[in-house]
């Protein structure tokens, strides 16, 4: 399979000011060095919770935020570095789909002209030719072509999703950057977008990179995870992999968190203590220590390496090793 | 679960909203019933009325809304008939709340300490002394650690679940009979939603208190609630126990939900869920008839032209709709 995207020791960290001159009194290590690669035509997901930097990382791998350190390399081609004029033709390729259909879309742009945008921005096609690839994506993600001159308050928030998805697709991207697609639609609306990003995804060939935190959203629609905490990437595995066999503590204690629509299943849940530390101070070490029933004193000392233990599932824990043996005890 | 009295006898509730574009009828006929130490899930969409019947219960709702009919008889009598001063004195002492935002509900110039203390020398006949004593292991209780120095701490230095901790804290500070949850979990992650869970739990059997647990989640009410009532513009549509209601829906629109969530177990993913079609009607035009029938597979002329009533559709189980849903859930 070949690598649509390779991202090698990525890091952001956003300065906090404070002082009378505002200056960085301390960083938000959002991403603190993370490598993952994405496979062509796959959909690759980024969960965690709140603070574990996933919304970040998507956006840092498209450049919508300029990383401090790291590599990203983009169809065999190092984007880091490019300049933003260098940058323009590539985004042609790469897009974003944002979580808030409301604050997203510009309000005083009728839907027509909010699709048709990018194509004016990278000067694609005549006029007559921008209105008819407005008109098919329109029809693709299932909104009327009726609806070409009304504007975004005239909307539900399903179907301001699917403008958001449109001007998305416009170009004709490789690869989109879906940032919490359904979080904010309701249950009965986020199958019908659900099935509308995988419905695309068969029709025009496109690559996900899907930040999300509800895992059976995540479970259902896409084929590898990496699991995020605290700017690190603590787990990564195919989907049914990763959900039959987690192997980091914090894999096993966020899956066992997941509520089931089954009053019959009662779950052995584990619970976790306390909350996620600041992003500011992360404790020493592996990041989760605080809150793992196994933590040991080399937890403290030594930060575990992301390693694959079999068949490209990898794990971040010191007591995780090569063959998926697990030798971790409670403390 | 509980004995068999009745705490909470909601009467055909309706509750409107006056607004220059027209009326909304946010509760149209809302009817539950929670008994002594049981638990209701209240779950719908937005726009059901499900945060709007809680406002309702608790006199709270504020123009342009008004409860217009029903009654709310809560031990034996009707809220709608109490004064605001006697109002007061439920509030906290006998219906405790908890709101989603902790944030918003919490006042950000006075301490948590400051804060549930309040909310003691209210309702309670005893001294300052008494009452910080009490606050601390109210704090203690919810599993707030070091107390006594959370005690003296600002909203602000508190994180999302600690704060809903200190919310559930004073919420119990007068052991009510009757404890009202609105989305008090859904801004929070998953992991700490499981320890606001099951502190939830633990609280409840200890105390023996009714919940009234309103959700948009419905993984959640099968976890939490002893009984369902589902809402759908403004009505109830299916109302029995957990189990009948997940594994027997009647309704089309809970059995087009429990279907459309996407499922943890399911061996295909990457394959179309199966979705109900169209969205929730906008509250100023409601279809004519049932409400749900633009978006029922199963709709009949009889569906656009009358309203269903609630009626039995199994032993205890209700379901307002004239096609109620044959098959069971597995079968499809």
């Amino acid at each position: 399979m070949k690598k649509l995207v390779e991202v090698q020791n990525l890091t952001k960290y956003f300065p906090v000011l404070g002082g009378v001159f505002s200056r960085p009194i301390g960083w938000v290590k959002a991403v603190d060095d993370v490598s993952f690669h994405i496979y062509e035509g796959e959909t690759f997901a980024l969960v965690g919770e709140s603070g574990s930097g996933k919304t970040t990382c998507g956006k840092t791998v498209i450049r919508l935020i300029e990383p401090t350190k790291g590599k990203i390399i983009f169809e065999g081609k190092e984007i880091t570095k490019l300049s933003q004029s260098e940058m323009r033709p590539l985004r042609r390729s790469m897009q974003i789909i944002f979580q808030d259909p409301y604050g997203s879309l510009n309000p005083r742009l009728p839907v027509g002209e909010i699709i048709r945008e990018p194509l004016l921005v990278h000067n694609i096609g005549t006029k007559k030719e921008q209105e008819d690839r407005v008109v098919d994506v329109m029809k693709l993600v299932g909104l009327s072509p009726e609806y070409l001159h009304r504007y975004p308050h005239e909307f539900s928030g399903g179907q301001r999703q699917r403008i958001g998805i449109a001007r998305a697709i416009v170009l004709n991207p490789k690869f989109i950057v879906a940032d919490e697609p359904v979080s904010a639609l309701d249950a009965s609306i986020q199958a019908q977008v659900l099935n509308l990003l995988l419905d695309l995804q068969k029709k025009l060939a496109l690559t996900y990179l899907l930040v999300a935190h509800n895992l059976a959203v995540v479970r259902h629609v896409s084929d590898r995870i990496a699991v995020t905490y605290l700017g690190k990437v603590i787990e990564v595995a195919e989907t049914t992999e990763l959900f039959s066999v987690p192997l980091h503590p914090y894999t096993q204690a966020l899956l066992s968190a997941i509520p089931v629509p089954d009053p019959d299943v009662k779950r052995e849940r584990i619970l976790l203590q306390g909350d996620i530390p600041s992003p500011i101070n992360p404790p020493s070490g592996c990041r989760f220590r605080t809150r793992c029933r196994f933590a040991k004193d080399i937890c403290k000392e030594k930060e575990p390496p992301l390693i694959d233990v079999d068949g490209e599932h990898y794990v971040a824990c010191h007591f995780v090793k090569k063959g998926k043996k697990t030798e971790y005890t409670v403390s | 679960m509980g004995n068999n009295e009745l705490l909470l006898d909601l009467r055909n509730l309706q509750t409107y909203f006056f607004t220059d574009d027209g009326v909304v009828k946010a509760v149209d006929g809302m009817s539950f019933q929670i008994r002594k130490g049981e638990v209701l899930g209240l779950v719908g969409e937005s726009g059901c009325g499900k945060s709007v019947a809680s406002l309702s219960i608790i006199r709270l709702v504020d123009k342009p809304g008004k409860v217009v009919g029903g009654e709310i008889i809560f031990k034996g009598e009707d809220l709608l008939k109490k004064s605001e001063e006697e109002m007061r004195k439920i509030r906290g002492a006998e219906i405790g709340m908890i709101f989603q935002e902790p944030m918003t509900s919490l006042n950000p110039v006075y301490t948590i300490g400051n804060q549930i203390m309040e909310a003691i020398l209210v309702h309670q006949d005893i001294g300052e002394e008494e009452a910080q004593k009490r606050s601390i292991e109210l704090l203690k209780l919810v599993g707030i650690p070091e107390p006594e120095r959370r005690f003296n701490q600002y909203p602000h230095e508190l994180s999302g679940g600690m704060r809903q901790r200190a919310m559930i804290a004073m919420a119990m500070s007068s052991n009510p009979d009757l404890l009202i949850s609105d989305e008090a979990t859904t801004a929070l992650d998953v992991t700490i939603q499981a320890q606001i869970l099951e502190l939830m739990k633990d609280l409840q059997k200890r105390t023996g208190m009714a919940v009234l647990f309103i959700t948009h989640d419905l993984s959640l009410v099968a976890e939490m609630a002893d009984i369902v009532a589902v809402a759908y513009t403004g009505k109830i549509v299916e109302y029995s126990d957990v189990r009948s209601v997940f594994k027997n829906p009647k309704h089309p629109y809970t059995f087009g939900l429990l279907r459309s969530v996407p499922s943890l177990v399911n061996e295909q993913r990457k394959v179309d869920l199966p979705a109900i079609e169209g969205m929730v009607p906008s509250p100023y035009h409601m279809p004519n008839g049932c409400h749900f029938h633009p978006r029922c597979p199963f709709a009949t002329d009889v569906c656009r032209r009358e309203m269903p009533e609630l009626e039995e559709k199994l032993p205890s189980h209700y379901a307002r709709c004239f096609h109620p849903v044959e098959v069971s859930k597995e079968v499809v």
